[in-house]
């Protein structure tokens, strides 16, 4: 019996799409080469990462500052039992998931998928047993995976991507980055707070990309601040690895003299690209571009019934992202109007302090020649941060000159990924920096930051 | 317990407003006593009790607007309640009443601050739209948002600020401080829809006048000579209005757009002759209807004109004798106007204004010849009343207000 919809991939793309077929009553399978359901996000992503952080973080608090709060403890590290809660965590979401699944009557399927031809899928199970599914609509939600720096081919030993950078067995005493965007970012703060020194090599002369760069300027002195060291503007040229040791040959990216650099382990974070090998898009004629992202209108590709969204596609490659557009894809197919708004895909680094933005730069208000004003608030200002030894970073709120229309918000500080939340659901209903100034903000919360930084824009900060 | 509700108001009348509450809360009263009194755009009538009882409570309070069916109080059927409770009571009662309508106006009075203080229909405004419209007396009603689902953002507001469209709306203007020798009183619901149903008229219709003037000697001639004998027949005084009507109506019979209207591309001819007649009251001027004067004997037409004369002055119109009419007579006359430019009552395309008889110096075959001498007007609808056909009418009604015969002979 076909299916209305065939799902190849179980990514936050892949099961949110599914599960919002089962929702609308759709007959609804998802076709997944892992074991375990989530893609990326859930199993060596987002999920596994966020525990490694957050576990790292208190170890730092511990051993760091429970002196200044008036504890006494010593501290160790167990770095096998750090794992293993991440684990856990990886493990419960997975199953969580295969639940929902159940409960949406969603059918998961567990083997690689291909399109042999539109409307049918071929799925090729983990002991090489083949089984074709016939589908009206078939969505191409594979996701992405990380970019291999040429020279430094991933042994996930010595030589890692961010899959391996989540399980080191041991602590890495010299660990080098390679890219400072959010994934090397993290985990490089992961491993520095755990013991290792950390050094990160970004072929730009800023860090985060795309992010503000008054944000990225500050954002950098307080890693700094922290222990990372940063070598921007270089690029990694070769790499000899030995048993014991990773030498990296690093030169000026305009160019110059080549410099050596030693360590034990090599974070390859350079981005991540499109994952459609072996998925048979040659043989049905469905577009990419010669970067290999699935070229999509409204998540439809250039062949008839077959669909795709996600990491696979352009635009950020986040799970958020890829969340919505799962829902908007199949509400689309079952002929609702699915919409989302890609002006307001949050973005968040999960350090600590954390870096959150929404909307538009400085830099891109600029160059759009768009007349703003600018509000800011620092931490240091604030009663709950100074309160919680957690001053540093930021607010920043950017909005029209003549319409006050909030444009963008930029904030760095502990707890800013949850705090950025207002400032997005205030620019989906098109509120200006006044509607955050005059809503009320509970005392003593961070958020009050975001409120003093609203009223900074027509210069009526109340708290500096 | 029986609710008292809004009764049906008539034709395309859906709202009221609660004029005078003639009996308190507590108030014992008898079956068809009347409890309240409505005001709608056109007429003002009563609501009575259904049976013996106490008027429970007051729902609608005086000036609230009411829609047909909606809760006006509650009467407590049988009770015998009212008249045997002490005066204190009552007195509470009335207080109450009163404290209910103080806070209904100070509502009123409060310039539209929240959005929601229209009614639950206007949309919540966030924070930011909703200090610009408040500092600017802006109505919300009036701007276009641009927001998520229409809502109005700032930026909406001061868009609307700015084009200077929106700002002050009459109805939230702030009410001008009235001095000491100057006094405010509310406009009636009757004041309210005349005063927009004539701009309304001159706003859609492209009216102007024609004159003409008539010798009404033959007219009077057969008045003095039939009066007695007419009144003893028929029990009603022969009056000019009759030969008015007659005449008016042959003529719209002979101009049938002047007894036509606009329907938006088209036009409704009316092939029969509701004939309207003005008539000014204590509370405003209203305009029963005559209807089918085309068939009536003169005797008819004059009875009818008594009878809804009479009406008006004792407020006994009802809504259906007010409407339908196809062409309106007003006669400033026995206010002593010589001469004047009627509103067209909308959408009828005519009205004959009727003057003050005075005697003037007329040349009459080459005399001069002292005659009671009427000047008319007619306003019409220059969109489809030619002048030909407007001049045409009133030379029509003249000749046969001058030789009545022809309203017999037909010619």
């Amino acid at each position: 019996m076909a299916y209305d919809v065939v799902i190849i991939g179980g990514g936050p793309g892949g099961y949110n799409a599914a599960i919002r077929a089962g929702q609308l009553g759709l007959k609804v399978a998802c076709v997944e080469s892992r074991k375990t359901l989530g893609g990326t996000c859930l199993n060596v992503g987002c999920i596994p990462s966020k525990a490694l952080l957050h576990a790292s973080e208190m170890y730092e608090k511990a051993r760091l500052h429970f002196g200044d709060l008036g504890i006494k403890a010593k501290v160790d590290l167990d770095l096998g039992q750090m794992h293993k809660q991440k684990d856990s965590t990886v493990e419960t979401l997975t199953k969580g998931i295969a639940f929902l699944f159940k409960k949406n009557k969603v059918e998961h399927i567990s083997g690689h998928g291909k399109i042999i031809k539109p409307g049918v899928v071929e799925v090729t199970d983990h002991d090489g047993k083949t089984q074709t599914l016939e589908a009206k609509s078939i969505i191409i939600a594979t996701g992405s995976e990380p970019t291999p720096l040429p020279g430094l081919e991933f042994d996930e030993k010595r030589i890692v991507s961010s899959t391996g950078a989540l399980d080191f067995p041991k602590v890495p005493k010299h660990l080098v980055v390679v890219g400072a965007g959010v994934i090397g970012l993290e985990l490089g703060s992961v491993w520095r707070r755990l013991g290792a020194e950390v050094t990160v090599v970004e072929f730009l002369d800023r860090i985060l990309p795309g992010m503000d760069s008054e944000v990225a300027k500050q954002f950098k002195r307080i890693l700094e601040k922290q222990g990372i060291a940063f070598r921007l503007g270089a690029k990694v040229t070769g790499a000899t690895t030995t048993k014991s040791a990773v030498t990296l040959s690093v030169e000026p990216a305009k160019g110059g003299e080549t410099e050596e650099i030693k360590c034990d382990a090599v974070l390859v974070a350079i981005g991540r690209r499109p994952f459609t090998a072996n998925l048979g898009l040659e043989d049905v004629g469905v577009k990419t571009d010669d970067r290999g992202f699935v070229l999509t209108d409204h998540y439809k590709t250039n062949v008839e019934g077959i669909y795709a969204l996600g990491d696979v596609t352009h635009g950020p490659m986040l799970a958020h992202k890829a969340e919505d557009e799962g829902v908007a894809c199949i509400e689309r197919i079952a002929g609702k109007p699915g919409h989302m708004n890609y002006d307001l895909i949050p973005s968040v680094v999960y350090t600590d302090p954390e870096v959150a933005a929404v909307g538009k730069t400085e830099d891109e208000l600029k160059e759009a020649g768009i007349t703003y004003k600018v509000g800011k608030f620092p931490f240091m200002a604030n009663s709950r941060a100074k309160a919680n030894h957690e001053t540093d970073g930021f607010v920043k709120i950017l909005a029209d000159a003549e319409t006050d229309r909030v444009l963008g918000a930029h904030i760095v500080g502990t707890g800013a990924g949850e705090m950025i939340a207002e400032v997005v659901a205030v620019m989906e209903f098109g509120g200006a920096s006044e509607d955050i100034a005059r809503t009320c903000h509970a005392h003593p919360t961070k958020s009050e930051a975001v409120r003093q930084a609203a009223m900074g824009v027509e210069g009526w900060t109340m708290q500096m | 317990m029986t609710e008292i509700v809004v009764p049906q108001l008539g034709e395309s009348v859906t709202e009221a407003t609660v004029a005078t509450w003639h009996k308190q809360a507590g108030d014992a009263v008898k079956k068809d006593e009347v409890l309240v009194e409505l005001e709608t755009d056109k007429v003002s009538l009563e609501v009575s009790a259904r049976a013996d009882g106490a008027l429970k409570e007051i729902v609608a309070n005086e000036g609230d607007t009411v829609e047909v069916g909606a809760l006006l109080g509650h009467l407590e059927e049988g009770a015998s309640g009212a008249a045997s409770k002490s005066e204190d009571t009552s007195e509470a009662a009335q207080a109450k009443q009163d404290d209910a309508k103080a806070t209904t106006e100070q509502k009123a009075k409060e310039p539209a601050t929240v959005g929601a203080s229209s009614g639950g229909s206007s949309q919540h405004l966030s924070p930011a739209p909703q200090r610009v419209v408040s500092e600017h007396k802006l109505d919300p009603s009036q701007i276009q948002g641009t927001g998520k689902d229409g809502r109005i953002t700032k930026g909406d507001a001061l868009k609307a600020l700015e084009s200077g469209l929106t700002v002050a709306t009459p109805a939230a203007s702030p009410e001008r401080e009235t001095g000491p020798r100057e006094e405010r009183v509310k406009m009636t619901r009757l004041r309210q829809t005349i005063a927009r149903r004539l701009k309304d008229a001159q706003n859609t219709a492209a009216m102007l006048t024609t004159f003409n003037e008539v010798d009404l000697g033959a007219v009077m001639e057969l008045r003095k000579h039939y009066k007695d004998s007419f009144q003893k027949r028929h029990g009603v005084k022969l009056g000019f209005m009759g030969f008015f009507t007659k005449a008016c109506v042959a003529a719209l019979q002979e101009l049938p757009a002047i007894n036509a209207e606009i329907d938006g591309k088209d036009i409704i001819y009316k092939n029969h002759y509701d004939i309207g007649i003005a008539v000014g009251t204590e509370k405003g001027l209203v305009v029963p209807v005559v209807r089918d004067c085309d068939r009536l004997s003169l005797a008819e037409i004059e009875k009818g004109i008594s009878e809804m004369g009479r009406k008006a002055r004792d407020g006994d119109l009802s809504l259906d004798d007010m409407q339908g009419g196809t062409f309106t007579i007003t006669n400033g006359g026995v206010y002593g106007s010589l001469m004047s430019t009627p509103i067209l009552n909308a959408p009828q395309s005519g009205i004959l204004g009727m003057h003050k008889i005075q005697e003037r110096p007329m040349a009459v075959n080459g005399q001069v010849e002292i005659r009671p001498m009427m000047y008319l007007a007619l306003s019409y609808d220059h969109r489809i009343v030619d002048g030909k056909e407007a001049v045409t009418f009133l030379v029509r009604v003249k000749e046969l207000l001058e030789d009545p015969a022809r309203l017999v002979m037909d010619v």
